[in-house]
C-alpha cells in the first residue's frame, strides 16, 4: 500500500525489522539529526521524531518488517510507515487510548500501552491510517512547516 | 540531596534546569514532556535515552538504583544526554527535587494551570 507520490522529495528511507527491540528508537534518532540544520524549527523537529519514534516501535512490536520514508516539501515533513504485519481489524479500536495488544517484550521498553497511534494523531497536522488484515498498515503523518 | 553520582555528563554539570518530568512509561514522556526539562524514571534501557533525545530533554535521573548497561551509557554519550543515578525512589526523588524548586515541566494533562508553555 502506498499513498500519494512525494518521491521527489525524499529525504531518507529507513528499513525497521520486526522485533529488534535493541535498537527500537534509532529511527527517531536518526531522522530527527538528519532534520536539523534545515531550516526548520526545533519544535516541529520535536514532533516529528516523537510520530517517527511511535511509528519505528509499532512496527517493530507487530511487523516482520517495515520501512519509514521521510519526504521534506517546501511546506510540510511527511512521514510515511509501511509495515507487512498482522494489519489492523478496527482501525477505531485502535485509536482509542489505552487500548493495546503489546506483548511483555515492548511493555519493557516503555510501550505498549495504547497510546502509539493516539501520539501520532496528536503531533500531526494530518492523520492517515489503514490497513489490511494479514497484509500490513500504512500510516501517513503530516507536519506543517508554517503553523 | 540526592546523592546522585554522574555517570555521563561530567562536562555539562554547569547546565541550568528549572522543570522535571517523572514516569517509566515513554509513551507519556513523549506525549506530555517538554523540551529542557529533567527527566526522572527507573527506565534504564536505550530508549529512555532516545526519548529524551527526541524531546531536546536536558538530562535523565536514572532513580531506585537501577542498573545501567554499557549499551545505555554509550548511547547516552553518542547522544549527548547527561545521566544521573540515584538509588532513591521516584517518589522521594521528585519530592526533594520539588523542595528545591523544580516544578513540573507541566502541571496537568489538560493543559490547564500552565504557568510557561515551552513547547
Amino acid at each position: 500500500m502506498s499513498g500519494d507520490d512525494f518521491s521527489e522529495s525524499l529525504e531518507g528511507i529507513y528499513h525497521i525489522q520486526g522485533r529488534d527491540f535493541v535498537d527500537a528508537g534509532i529511527v527517531s534518532s536518526e531522522v530527527k539529526k538528519s532534520l536539523q540544520g534545515k531550516g526548520i524549527s526545533e519544535s516541529i523537529i520535536r514532533r516529528i521524531a516523537v510520530i517517527t519514534f511511535e511509528a519505528e516501535i509499532n512496527i517493530i512490536s507487530y511487523a516482520e518488517q517495515g520501512t519509514i520514508q521521510l519526504f521534506i516539501e517546501p511546506d510540510a515533513v511527511i512521514i510515511e510507515a509501511n509495515d507487512a504485519g498482522p494489519g489492523i481489524a478496527d482501525i477505531d479500536l485502535a485509536l482509542q487510548e489505552g487500548y493495546s495488544t503489546a506483548d511483555d517484550s515492548i511493555r519493557e521498553l516503555g510501550f505498549g500501552a495504547g497510546m502509539g497511534l493516539c501520539n501520532i494523531k496528536k503531533f500531526s497536522d494530518i492523520f492517515e491510517l489503514t490497513s489490511l488484515v494479514g497484509q500490513g498498515t500504512y500510516l501517513r503523518s503530516i507536519v506543517k512547516l508554517n503553523g | 540531596m540526592l546523592n546522585a553520582r554522574v555517570i555521563v555528563g561530567e562536562d555539562k554539570l554547569d547546565i541550568e534546569i528549572t522543570t522535571a518530568f517523572g514516569a517509566d512509561l515513554m509513551s507519556d514522556v513523549l506525549s506530555f514532556a517538554r523540551s529542557g526539562c529533567l527527566l526522572i524514571t527507573g527506565l534504564s534501557n536505550p530508549q529512555a535515552v532516545r526519548t529524551a533525545y527526541a524531546l531536546d530533554i536536558s538530562a535523565i535521573l536514572v532513580c531506585r538504583g537501577k542498573s545501567l548497561t554499557d549499551k545505555f551509557i554509550e548511547i547516552a554519550r553518542e547522544l549527548g544526554i547527561p545521566i544521573l543515578w540515584t538509588r532513591f525512589i521516584m517518589f522521594e526523588s521528585c519530592g526533594r527535587l520539588f523542595q528545591e524548586g523544580l516544578t513540573g515541566c507541566i502541571r496537568k494533562t489538560d493543559g490547564t494551570e500552565e504557568k510557561t508553555i515551552v513547547r
